[in-house]
Protein backbone atom coordinates (compact mmCIF):
# COMPACT_ATOMS: atom_id res chain seq x y z
CA UNK A 1 0.00 0.00 0.00
CA UNK A 2 1.21 3.72 -0.58
CA UNK A 3 0.71 6.38 2.06
CA UNK A 4 0.98 9.60 1.84
CA UNK A 5 4.54 9.84 3.01
CA UNK A 6 5.45 7.50 -0.78
CA UNK A 7 3.58 11.03 -2.56
CA UNK A 8 5.60 13.19 -0.76
CA UNK A 9 8.73 11.32 -1.27
CA UNK A 10 7.41 11.06 -5.19
CA UNK A 11 7.33 14.51 -5.42
CA UNK A 12 10.64 15.18 -3.07
CA UNK A 13 12.25 12.79 -5.91
CA UNK A 14 10.56 14.51 -9.05
CA UNK A 15 11.36 18.38 -7.87
CA UNK A 16 15.42 16.82 -6.98
CA UNK A 17 15.26 15.22 -10.73
CA UNK A 18 14.33 18.19 -12.13
CA UNK A 19 16.59 20.19 -10.27
CA UNK A 20 18.87 18.13 -11.79
CA UNK A 21 18.33 18.22 -15.05
CA UNK A 22 17.28 21.65 -15.47
CA UNK A 23 19.79 23.30 -18.05
CA UNK A 24 19.00 19.70 -20.28
CA UNK A 25 15.44 21.11 -20.03
CA UNK A 26 16.04 24.82 -20.67
CA UNK A 27 18.51 23.77 -23.63
CA UNK A 28 16.00 21.01 -25.16
CA UNK A 29 13.50 23.87 -25.02
CA UNK A 30 15.46 26.21 -26.79
CA UNK A 31 15.95 24.55 -29.78
CA UNK A 32 12.34 24.33 -30.55
CA UNK A 33 10.57 26.80 -28.00
CA UNK A 34 11.70 29.59 -25.72
CA UNK A 35 14.29 28.25 -23.38
CA UNK A 36 12.71 28.28 -19.95
CA UNK A 37 11.19 24.72 -19.36
CA UNK A 38 13.78 23.79 -16.83
CA UNK A 39 13.66 27.61 -14.63
CA UNK A 40 9.76 27.14 -14.44
CA UNK A 41 9.42 23.84 -13.52
CA UNK A 42 12.43 24.06 -10.89
CA UNK A 43 10.57 26.99 -9.19
CA UNK A 44 7.22 25.95 -9.47
CA UNK A 45 8.40 22.69 -7.76
CA UNK A 46 10.52 24.19 -5.22
CA UNK A 47 7.23 26.09 -4.22
CA UNK A 48 5.27 22.75 -3.96
CA UNK A 49 7.77 21.86 -1.58
CA UNK A 50 7.69 24.71 0.52
CA UNK A 51 4.04 24.13 0.58
CA UNK A 52 4.20 20.50 1.51
CA UNK A 53 6.05 20.72 4.46
CA UNK A 54 4.14 23.85 5.94
CA UNK A 55 0.74 22.15 5.18
CA UNK A 56 1.88 18.43 5.96
CA UNK A 57 -1.45 17.15 4.16
CA UNK A 58 -1.69 13.24 5.48
CA UNK A 59 -3.32 11.23 2.55
CA UNK A 60 -2.25 10.84 -0.75
CA UNK A 61 -5.06 12.66 -2.42
CA UNK A 62 -3.86 15.62 -0.52
CA UNK A 63 -0.67 15.54 -0.88
CA UNK A 64 -1.13 15.10 -5.12
CA UNK A 65 -4.52 18.07 -4.75
CA UNK A 66 -1.86 20.75 -3.25
CA UNK A 67 1.00 19.81 -5.52
CA UNK A 68 -1.26 20.55 -8.10
CA UNK A 69 -2.91 23.85 -6.90
CA UNK A 70 0.58 24.72 -6.34
CA UNK A 71 2.01 24.09 -9.91
CA UNK A 72 -0.99 25.96 -10.98
CA UNK A 73 -0.33 29.28 -8.73
CA UNK A 74 3.38 29.67 -9.34
CA UNK A 75 4.74 27.94 -12.74
CA UNK A 76 2.75 29.80 -15.75
CA UNK A 77 3.27 28.90 -19.03
CA UNK A 78 1.63 26.01 -20.49
CA UNK A 79 3.30 23.35 -18.07
CA UNK A 80 1.73 24.97 -15.17
CA UNK A 81 -2.03 24.46 -15.75
CA UNK A 82 -0.81 21.08 -17.45
CA UNK A 83 0.93 19.59 -14.90
CA UNK A 84 -1.02 21.26 -12.18
CA UNK A 85 -4.26 19.39 -13.30
CA UNK A 86 -2.39 15.97 -13.97
CA UNK A 87 -1.33 16.01 -10.46
CA UNK A 88 -5.10 17.52 -9.24
CA UNK A 89 -7.05 15.50 -10.69
CA UNK A 90 -5.20 12.24 -9.84
CA UNK A 91 -5.64 13.55 -6.57
CA UNK A 92 -9.16 13.65 -6.57
CA UNK A 93 -9.62 10.60 -7.65
CA UNK A 94 -7.43 9.16 -4.73
CA UNK A 95 -9.88 11.08 -2.50
CA UNK A 96 -9.29 11.10 1.43
CA UNK A 97 -8.19 7.46 1.37
CA UNK A 98 -5.18 7.29 4.06
CA UNK A 99 -3.48 4.36 1.89
CA UNK A 100 -3.70 3.45 -1.85
CA UNK A 101 -2.98 0.47 -4.02
CA UNK A 102 -0.31 0.76 -7.76
CA UNK A 103 -3.81 0.11 -9.20
CA UNK A 104 -5.69 2.92 -7.68
CA UNK A 105 -2.61 5.21 -8.06
CA UNK A 106 -2.54 3.86 -12.13
CA UNK A 107 -6.30 4.51 -12.11
CA UNK A 108 -5.88 8.01 -10.96
CA UNK A 109 -3.02 8.98 -12.88
CA UNK A 110 -4.71 7.70 -15.89
CA UNK A 111 -7.81 10.10 -14.89
CA UNK A 112 -5.01 13.00 -14.43
CA UNK A 113 -3.41 12.33 -18.09
CA UNK A 114 -7.46 12.72 -19.18
CA UNK A 115 -6.95 15.77 -17.49
CA UNK A 116 -4.18 16.97 -19.82
CA UNK A 117 -5.43 15.62 -22.72
CA UNK A 118 -8.78 17.48 -22.25
CA UNK A 119 -6.92 20.95 -21.34
CA UNK A 120 -4.75 20.74 -23.69
CA UNK A 121 -6.34 19.29 -26.66
CA UNK A 122 -3.33 17.54 -27.53
CA UNK A 123 -3.56 13.53 -28.98
CA UNK A 124 -0.61 11.06 -29.17
CA UNK A 125 1.74 11.83 -31.75
CA UNK A 126 1.58 15.74 -31.35
CA UNK A 127 5.27 15.64 -29.51
CA UNK A 128 3.44 17.24 -26.18
CA UNK A 129 4.21 15.09 -22.47
CA UNK A 130 0.85 13.31 -23.24
CA UNK A 131 3.51 11.15 -25.38
CA UNK A 132 5.69 10.16 -22.49
CA UNK A 133 2.59 10.25 -19.97
CA UNK A 134 0.55 7.95 -21.65
CA UNK A 135 2.91 4.68 -22.58
CA UNK A 136 4.09 5.54 -18.79
CA UNK A 137 -0.12 5.13 -18.01
CA UNK A 138 -0.07 2.12 -19.55
CA UNK A 139 2.53 0.67 -18.39
CA UNK A 140 1.99 1.29 -14.91
CA UNK A 141 0.19 -2.15 -14.31
CA UNK A 142 3.48 -4.36 -14.75
CA UNK A 143 5.06 -1.95 -12.43
CA UNK A 144 7.19 1.77 -11.50
CA UNK A 145 10.31 0.54 -13.26
CA UNK A 146 8.33 -0.80 -16.86
CA UNK A 147 6.26 2.45 -15.98
CA UNK A 148 10.00 4.56 -15.99
CA UNK A 149 11.13 2.84 -19.09
CA UNK A 150 7.95 3.83 -20.81
CA UNK A 151 8.12 7.00 -20.15
CA UNK A 152 11.39 7.43 -21.01
CA UNK A 153 11.81 6.10 -24.50
CA UNK A 154 8.13 7.60 -25.20
CA UNK A 155 10.00 10.66 -24.39
CA UNK A 156 12.76 9.79 -27.01
CA UNK A 157 10.44 9.03 -29.49
CA UNK A 158 9.36 12.60 -29.68
CA UNK A 159 12.67 13.48 -31.77
CA UNK A 160 11.60 12.71 -35.34
CA UNK A 161 7.74 14.13 -34.30
CA UNK A 162 6.36 17.27 -35.86
CA UNK A 163 4.91 19.36 -33.35
CA UNK A 164 1.52 20.38 -33.81
CA UNK A 165 0.82 21.33 -30.27
CA UNK A 166 2.18 24.37 -28.15
CA UNK A 167 5.29 26.79 -29.18
CA UNK A 168 7.13 23.93 -30.94
CA UNK A 169 4.16 23.67 -33.51
CA UNK A 170 5.18 27.25 -34.70
CA UNK A 171 8.12 25.75 -36.13
CA UNK A 172 6.29 23.56 -38.44
CA UNK A 173 8.61 20.67 -39.94
CA UNK A 174 11.37 22.78 -38.17
CA UNK A 175 10.72 21.29 -35.01
CA UNK A 176 11.40 17.58 -36.29
CA UNK A 177 14.40 15.83 -34.74
CA UNK A 178 14.52 17.54 -31.43
CA UNK A 179 13.32 15.73 -28.58
CA UNK A 180 9.88 17.32 -26.67
CA UNK A 181 11.08 19.12 -23.42
CA UNK A 182 7.93 18.24 -22.10
CA UNK A 183 7.71 14.78 -22.44
CA UNK A 184 11.63 14.88 -20.99
CA UNK A 185 10.29 16.44 -18.17
CA UNK A 186 6.76 13.81 -17.74
CA UNK A 187 9.55 11.32 -17.79
CA UNK A 188 11.13 12.43 -14.87
CA UNK A 189 8.08 12.41 -13.33
CA UNK A 190 7.21 8.96 -13.46
CA UNK A 191 10.99 7.65 -13.04
CA UNK A 192 10.49 9.66 -9.41
CA UNK A 193 7.56 7.02 -8.74
CA UNK A 194 10.72 4.43 -9.17
CA UNK A 195 12.77 6.10 -6.75
CA UNK A 196 10.21 6.84 -4.33
CA UNK A 197 9.06 2.88 -4.36
CA UNK A 198 12.74 2.39 -3.81
CA UNK A 199 12.50 4.40 -0.52
CA UNK A 200 13.80 7.26 -1.70
CA UNK A 201 13.44 10.64 -2.59
CA UNK A 202 16.85 11.47 -4.40
CA UNK A 203 17.44 14.29 -2.42
CA UNK B 1 26.05 38.68 -22.94
CA UNK B 2 26.36 41.64 -20.44
CA UNK B 3 22.86 42.97 -19.26
CA UNK B 4 21.88 45.84 -17.08
CA UNK B 5 20.36 43.60 -14.14
CA UNK B 6 21.40 42.25 -11.00
CA UNK B 7 20.40 38.49 -10.70
CA UNK B 8 17.73 36.88 -13.30
CA UNK B 9 15.79 35.60 -10.73
CA UNK B 10 14.91 39.27 -9.61
CA UNK B 11 14.11 41.30 -13.29
CA UNK B 12 10.64 41.04 -13.23
CA UNK B 13 10.22 42.20 -9.73
CA UNK B 14 13.16 44.83 -9.95
CA UNK B 15 11.38 46.24 -13.44
CA UNK B 16 7.80 46.57 -11.22
CA UNK B 17 9.95 48.87 -8.69
CA UNK B 18 10.90 50.81 -11.50
CA UNK B 19 7.30 51.34 -12.91
CA UNK B 20 5.94 51.59 -9.55
CA UNK B 21 8.78 54.82 -8.74
CA UNK B 22 8.31 56.16 -12.48
CA UNK B 23 4.53 56.33 -12.68
CA UNK B 24 2.42 57.49 -10.16
CA UNK B 25 -0.78 56.74 -11.60
CA UNK B 26 -0.38 53.37 -11.32
CA UNK B 27 -0.52 51.07 -8.38
CA UNK B 28 1.91 48.20 -8.19
CA UNK B 29 1.66 45.39 -6.71
CA UNK B 30 5.42 44.01 -6.73
CA UNK B 31 4.65 40.60 -4.79
CA UNK B 32 1.47 39.72 -6.34
CA UNK B 33 2.50 40.95 -9.76
CA UNK B 34 -0.41 43.03 -10.91
CA UNK B 35 -0.36 46.40 -11.92
CA UNK B 36 -3.45 48.67 -11.98
CA UNK B 37 -4.29 52.33 -12.58
CA UNK B 38 -5.04 53.53 -9.54
CA UNK B 39 -8.32 54.82 -9.72
CA UNK B 40 -9.59 51.49 -9.93
CA UNK B 41 -12.60 50.27 -10.40
CA UNK B 42 -14.29 53.01 -11.97
CA UNK B 43 -18.03 53.19 -11.72
CA UNK B 44 -19.97 52.28 -14.87
CA UNK B 45 -16.94 51.26 -16.42
CA UNK B 46 -15.68 47.87 -17.87
CA UNK B 47 -12.58 47.18 -16.72
CA UNK B 48 -10.06 45.69 -19.65
CA UNK B 49 -7.40 43.33 -17.93
CA UNK B 50 -4.51 41.99 -20.35
CA UNK B 51 -1.41 39.87 -19.40
CA UNK B 52 1.41 37.46 -20.83
CA UNK B 53 5.10 37.15 -19.84
CA UNK B 54 7.39 39.66 -19.23
CA UNK B 55 9.94 40.90 -22.04
CA UNK B 56 7.62 43.03 -24.31
CA UNK B 57 7.53 45.65 -22.68
CA UNK B 58 6.25 48.37 -22.75
CA UNK B 59 3.49 45.52 -23.19
CA UNK B 60 1.38 45.06 -20.97
CA UNK B 61 1.96 47.29 -17.81
CA UNK B 62 2.84 50.22 -20.03
CA UNK B 63 -0.54 50.47 -21.65
CA UNK B 64 -2.70 50.50 -18.15
CA UNK B 65 -4.24 53.74 -17.53
CA UNK B 66 -7.56 56.02 -18.36
CA UNK B 67 -8.46 55.55 -22.18
CA UNK B 68 -6.79 51.67 -21.83
CA UNK B 69 -6.11 48.79 -19.36
CA UNK B 70 -7.76 49.12 -15.77
CA UNK B 71 -4.81 46.54 -15.22
CA UNK B 72 -2.06 44.02 -16.50
CA UNK B 73 -0.80 41.03 -14.84
CA UNK B 74 3.03 40.43 -16.36
CA UNK B 75 4.70 36.53 -15.99
CA UNK B 76 7.94 35.21 -15.61
CA UNK B 77 10.20 36.46 -18.83
CA UNK B 78 8.20 34.66 -22.30
CA UNK B 79 6.27 32.67 -19.58
CA UNK B 80 2.35 33.46 -19.47
CA UNK B 81 1.26 34.89 -15.97
CA UNK B 82 -0.84 32.58 -13.56
CA UNK B 83 -4.64 32.44 -13.07
CA UNK B 84 -4.22 34.28 -9.39
CA UNK B 85 -2.55 37.26 -10.80
CA UNK B 86 -5.29 37.88 -13.35
CA UNK B 87 -8.16 36.62 -10.44
CA UNK B 88 -6.83 39.23 -8.36
CA UNK B 89 -6.50 41.88 -11.32
CA UNK B 90 -9.99 41.22 -12.17
CA UNK B 91 -11.64 41.67 -8.74
CA UNK B 92 -9.48 44.88 -8.30
CA UNK B 93 -10.69 46.50 -11.51
CA UNK B 94 -14.54 45.13 -11.19
CA UNK B 95 -16.79 47.89 -10.89
CA UNK B 96 -19.85 45.65 -11.54
CA UNK B 97 -19.79 46.56 -15.19
CA UNK B 98 -18.07 42.95 -15.78
CA UNK B 99 -13.75 42.69 -16.90
CA UNK B 100 -12.76 41.63 -20.20
CA UNK B 101 -9.62 39.88 -20.47
CA UNK B 102 -7.44 39.99 -23.93
CA UNK B 103 -5.81 37.50 -24.25
CA UNK B 104 -2.78 36.71 -26.72
CA UNK B 105 -3.09 33.51 -28.37
CA UNK B 106 -0.31 31.19 -26.82
CA UNK B 107 -1.33 27.99 -25.35
CA UNK B 108 0.18 28.83 -21.83
CA UNK B 109 -1.94 32.13 -21.84
CA UNK B 110 -5.38 30.54 -23.22
CA UNK B 111 -5.02 28.18 -20.32
CA UNK B 112 -4.15 30.75 -17.36
CA UNK B 113 -6.82 33.16 -18.36
CA UNK B 114 -9.30 30.09 -18.64
CA UNK B 115 -8.90 29.14 -15.21
CA UNK B 116 -8.15 32.61 -13.92
CA UNK B 117 -11.89 33.62 -15.68
CA UNK B 118 -13.62 30.51 -13.67
CA UNK B 119 -12.17 31.59 -10.43
CA UNK B 120 -13.01 35.39 -11.04
CA UNK B 121 -16.48 34.16 -12.25
CA UNK B 122 -16.81 31.94 -8.85
CA UNK B 123 -16.57 35.04 -7.05
CA UNK B 124 -19.82 36.76 -9.26
CA UNK B 125 -17.73 39.04 -11.87
CA UNK B 126 -18.82 38.75 -15.32
CA UNK B 127 -15.85 38.32 -17.66
CA UNK B 128 -15.08 38.47 -20.94
CA UNK B 129 -12.39 37.68 -23.72
CA UNK B 130 -11.00 38.59 -26.71
CA UNK B 131 -7.93 36.23 -28.36
CA UNK B 132 -5.76 38.64 -30.39
CA UNK B 133 -4.29 36.29 -32.89
CA UNK B 134 -3.02 38.10 -35.86
CA UNK B 135 0.21 37.01 -37.11
CA UNK B 136 -0.08 35.72 -40.41
CA UNK B 137 3.35 33.90 -40.51
CA UNK B 138 1.80 30.58 -38.40
CA UNK B 139 -0.62 28.82 -40.77
CA UNK B 140 -3.73 28.59 -38.83
CA UNK B 141 -4.58 24.85 -39.07
CA UNK B 142 -5.27 22.04 -37.40
CA UNK B 143 -1.51 21.28 -37.31
CA UNK B 144 -0.17 24.46 -35.13
CA UNK B 145 -1.50 26.12 -31.94
CA UNK B 146 -2.92 28.70 -34.58
CA UNK B 147 -1.56 31.98 -34.93
CA UNK B 148 -0.01 34.01 -32.33
CA UNK B 149 -1.41 37.05 -30.47
CA UNK B 150 1.52 40.25 -31.63
CA UNK B 151 0.93 43.47 -32.66
CA UNK B 152 -2.52 44.27 -32.94
CA UNK B 153 -2.49 44.17 -28.95
CA UNK B 154 -1.98 47.06 -29.17
CA UNK B 155 -4.65 48.36 -31.05
CA UNK B 156 -7.26 46.12 -29.64
CA UNK B 157 -6.48 46.95 -26.27
CA UNK B 158 -6.42 50.73 -27.03
CA UNK B 159 -9.58 50.35 -29.35
CA UNK B 160 -11.63 48.74 -26.70
CA UNK B 161 -10.07 50.77 -23.83
CA UNK B 162 -11.94 53.93 -25.45
CA UNK B 163 -14.96 51.89 -25.89
CA UNK B 164 -15.09 50.77 -22.28
CA UNK B 165 -13.97 54.70 -21.06
CA UNK B 166 -17.44 55.51 -22.77
CA UNK B 167 -19.16 53.25 -20.30
CA UNK B 168 -20.42 51.12 -23.37
CA UNK B 169 -21.73 47.72 -22.06
CA UNK B 170 -19.10 44.23 -21.75
CA UNK B 171 -20.76 42.67 -24.62
CA UNK B 172 -20.39 46.06 -26.65
CA UNK B 173 -16.23 46.39 -25.52
CA UNK B 174 -15.83 42.66 -26.13
CA UNK B 175 -17.40 42.63 -29.71
CA UNK B 176 -15.22 45.54 -30.51
CA UNK B 177 -12.40 44.13 -29.45
CA UNK B 178 -12.79 41.23 -31.40
CA UNK B 179 -13.40 43.04 -34.61
CA UNK B 180 -10.66 45.06 -33.89
CA UNK B 181 -8.72 41.75 -33.78
CA UNK B 182 -10.90 40.15 -37.06
CA UNK B 183 -9.80 43.48 -38.62
CA UNK B 184 -5.84 42.83 -37.83
CA UNK B 185 -2.60 40.91 -39.74
CA UNK B 186 1.18 40.97 -38.53
CA UNK B 187 4.38 39.88 -39.89
CA UNK B 188 7.48 39.79 -38.20
CA UNK B 189 10.87 39.87 -38.97
CA UNK B 190 14.33 39.20 -36.74
CA UNK B 191 18.21 40.65 -37.81
CA UNK B 192 19.33 39.06 -34.77
CA UNK B 193 18.61 36.46 -32.01
CA UNK B 194 16.88 36.59 -28.30
CA UNK B 195 18.87 36.45 -24.76
CA UNK B 196 16.58 35.84 -22.22
CA UNK B 197 18.79 36.23 -18.70
CA UNK B 198 17.70 33.14 -17.09
CA UNK B 199 19.59 31.22 -20.15
CA UNK B 200 22.45 34.27 -21.04
CA UNK B 201 22.79 33.48 -24.44
CA UNK B 202 21.12 33.46 -27.79
CA UNK B 203 18.01 31.28 -28.19
CA UNK B 204 19.03 30.63 -31.51
CA UNK B 205 21.63 30.61 -34.11
CA UNK B 206 21.62 33.31 -36.28
CA UNK B 207 24.70 33.69 -38.53
CA UNK B 208 25.66 37.49 -39.76
CA UNK B 209 24.45 38.27 -42.69
CA UNK B 210 21.05 35.79 -42.48
CA UNK B 211 17.52 37.22 -41.47
CA UNK B 212 15.12 35.11 -40.12
CA UNK B 213 11.30 35.70 -41.63
CA UNK B 214 8.26 35.57 -39.44
CA UNK B 215 9.59 35.48 -36.25
CA UNK B 216 7.55 35.35 -32.88
CA UNK B 217 8.15 37.69 -29.82
CA UNK B 218 9.64 35.19 -28.08
CA UNK B 219 12.84 33.62 -29.21
CA UNK B 220 10.73 30.83 -31.46
CA UNK B 221 12.40 31.08 -34.37
CA UNK B 222 10.32 31.81 -37.15
CA UNK B 223 9.21 30.01 -40.95
CA UNK B 224 12.21 30.75 -43.17
CA UNK B 225 15.92 32.04 -43.01
CA UNK B 226 17.48 34.21 -45.62
CA UNK B 227 20.32 36.62 -47.03
CA UNK B 228 19.82 39.45 -45.37
CA UNK B 229 17.67 41.70 -47.43
CA UNK B 230 17.22 45.66 -47.47
CA UNK B 231 14.65 47.78 -45.64
CA UNK B 232 12.81 48.16 -48.82
CA UNK B 233 13.25 44.34 -49.84
CA UNK B 234 11.91 43.67 -45.89
CA UNK B 235 8.98 45.88 -46.31
CA UNK B 236 7.79 44.26 -49.75
CA UNK B 237 7.96 40.31 -48.03
CA UNK B 238 6.40 42.01 -45.14
CA UNK B 239 3.74 43.87 -46.59
CA UNK B 240 2.67 41.42 -49.01
CA UNK B 241 2.60 39.07 -46.88
CA UNK B 242 -0.10 40.44 -44.80
CA UNK B 243 -2.01 41.63 -47.49
CA UNK B 244 -2.23 38.02 -49.16
CA UNK B 245 -4.18 37.48 -46.09
CA UNK B 246 -6.40 40.95 -45.33
CA UNK B 247 -7.68 42.59 -48.52
CA UNK B 248 -8.26 46.05 -46.89
CA UNK B 249 -11.75 47.47 -48.17
CA UNK B 250 -10.83 50.94 -46.32
CA UNK B 251 -8.23 52.85 -44.70
CA UNK B 252 -6.37 51.39 -42.05
CA UNK B 253 -4.28 51.29 -38.92
CA UNK B 254 -0.25 51.10 -38.98
CA UNK B 255 2.12 50.33 -36.36
CA UNK B 256 5.69 50.06 -37.56
CA UNK B 257 7.04 48.32 -34.29
CA UNK B 258 10.63 47.66 -33.03
CA UNK B 259 11.71 44.30 -31.47
CA UNK B 260 13.34 46.02 -28.83
CA UNK B 261 17.19 46.50 -30.27
CA UNK B 262 16.16 48.25 -33.95
CA UNK B 263 16.93 51.83 -33.73
CA UNK B 264 14.38 54.30 -34.21
CA UNK B 265 16.33 55.63 -36.83
CA UNK B 266 15.92 52.00 -39.17
CA UNK B 267 12.51 52.17 -37.87
CA UNK B 268 11.43 55.32 -39.52
CA UNK B 269 13.25 54.81 -42.52
CA UNK B 270 11.31 51.08 -42.87
CA UNK B 271 8.32 52.96 -42.34
CA UNK B 272 9.06 54.94 -45.28
CA UNK B 273 9.37 51.80 -47.74
CA UNK B 274 6.34 50.04 -46.05
CA UNK B 275 4.37 53.13 -46.67
CA UNK B 276 5.76 53.23 -50.06
CA UNK B 277 4.57 49.23 -50.52
CA UNK B 278 1.44 50.20 -49.57
CA UNK B 279 0.62 53.18 -51.55
CA UNK B 280 2.18 50.78 -54.26
CA UNK B 281 -1.09 48.67 -53.31
CA UNK B 282 -3.68 51.02 -53.16
CA UNK B 283 -4.41 51.11 -49.33
CA UNK B 284 -5.35 54.11 -47.90
CA UNK B 285 -2.89 54.71 -44.31
CA UNK B 286 -5.27 56.18 -41.46
CA UNK B 287 -3.09 56.56 -39.14
CA UNK B 288 0.87 55.57 -38.32
CA UNK B 289 2.21 54.54 -35.09
CA UNK B 290 6.40 54.34 -35.20
CA UNK B 291 8.20 52.71 -32.28
CA UNK B 292 8.57 49.91 -29.63
CA UNK B 293 5.70 48.81 -28.61
CA UNK B 294 5.48 44.91 -28.66
CA UNK B 295 9.02 44.00 -27.66
CA UNK B 296 11.15 40.56 -27.45
CA UNK B 297 13.61 41.51 -24.99
CA UNK B 298 16.62 42.69 -26.73
CA UNK B 299 16.08 41.08 -30.20
CA UNK B 300 16.34 43.40 -33.35
CA UNK B 301 14.30 43.59 -36.13
CA UNK B 302 10.33 44.86 -36.40
CA UNK B 303 6.98 43.80 -37.12
CA UNK B 304 4.11 45.39 -39.38
CA UNK B 305 0.64 45.59 -37.99
CA UNK B 306 -2.10 46.22 -39.78
CA UNK B 307 -5.71 47.02 -39.08
CA UNK B 308 -8.76 47.86 -41.68
CA UNK B 309 -10.86 50.47 -39.38
CA UNK B 310 -14.33 52.05 -40.45
CA UNK B 311 -15.18 55.05 -38.90
CA UNK B 312 -16.32 54.01 -35.43
CA UNK B 313 -13.26 52.13 -34.87
CA UNK B 314 -10.70 55.30 -35.92
CA UNK B 315 -12.91 57.62 -33.22
CA UNK B 316 -12.22 55.15 -31.06
CA UNK B 317 -8.71 55.06 -31.83
CA UNK B 318 -8.15 59.02 -31.78
CA UNK B 319 -10.14 59.04 -28.25
CA UNK B 320 -7.77 60.30 -25.73
CA UNK B 321 -5.73 57.76 -23.64
CA UNK B 322 -2.84 58.29 -21.06
CA UNK B 323 -0.53 55.41 -20.22
CA UNK B 324 2.95 55.05 -19.47
CA UNK B 325 3.72 54.67 -23.47
CA UNK B 326 0.72 55.51 -25.69
CA UNK B 327 -0.87 59.32 -24.19
CA UNK B 328 -2.54 61.64 -26.31
CA UNK B 329 -5.47 63.99 -25.65
CA UNK B 330 -5.48 64.18 -22.47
Amino acid sequence: MLDADFFRRWITATAASVDREAQRLTALDSAIGDADHGSNLQRGFAAVLATLEKEAPDTPGAVLSLAGRQLISTVGGASGPLYGTLLRRAGKVLGDAPEVTEAQLAEALRAGVDGVKALGGAAPGDKTMLDALIPAVDALGEGFDAARRAAESGAVETTPMQARKGRASYLGERSIGHQDPGATSSALLIAALATAAEGGSDE
Amino acid sequence: MKMLINVPETVVADALRGMAAAYPDLNVDVENRVIVRRDAPVAGQVGLVSGGGSGHEPLHGGFVGPGMLAAACPGEVFTSPVPDQMARAAAAVDSGAGVLFIVKNYTGDVLNFDMAAELAEDEGIQVGKVLVNDDVAVADSLYTAGRRGTGATVFVEKIAGAAAAEGQPLERVEAIGRQVNDSSRSFGVALGAVTTPAKGSPTFDLPPGELELGIGIHGEPGRERRPMMTSGEIADFTVHAILDDLAPRGPVLVLVNGMGATPLLELFGFNAEVQRVLSERGVAVARTLVGNYVTSLDMAGASVTLCQVDEELLRLWDAPVRTPALRWGM
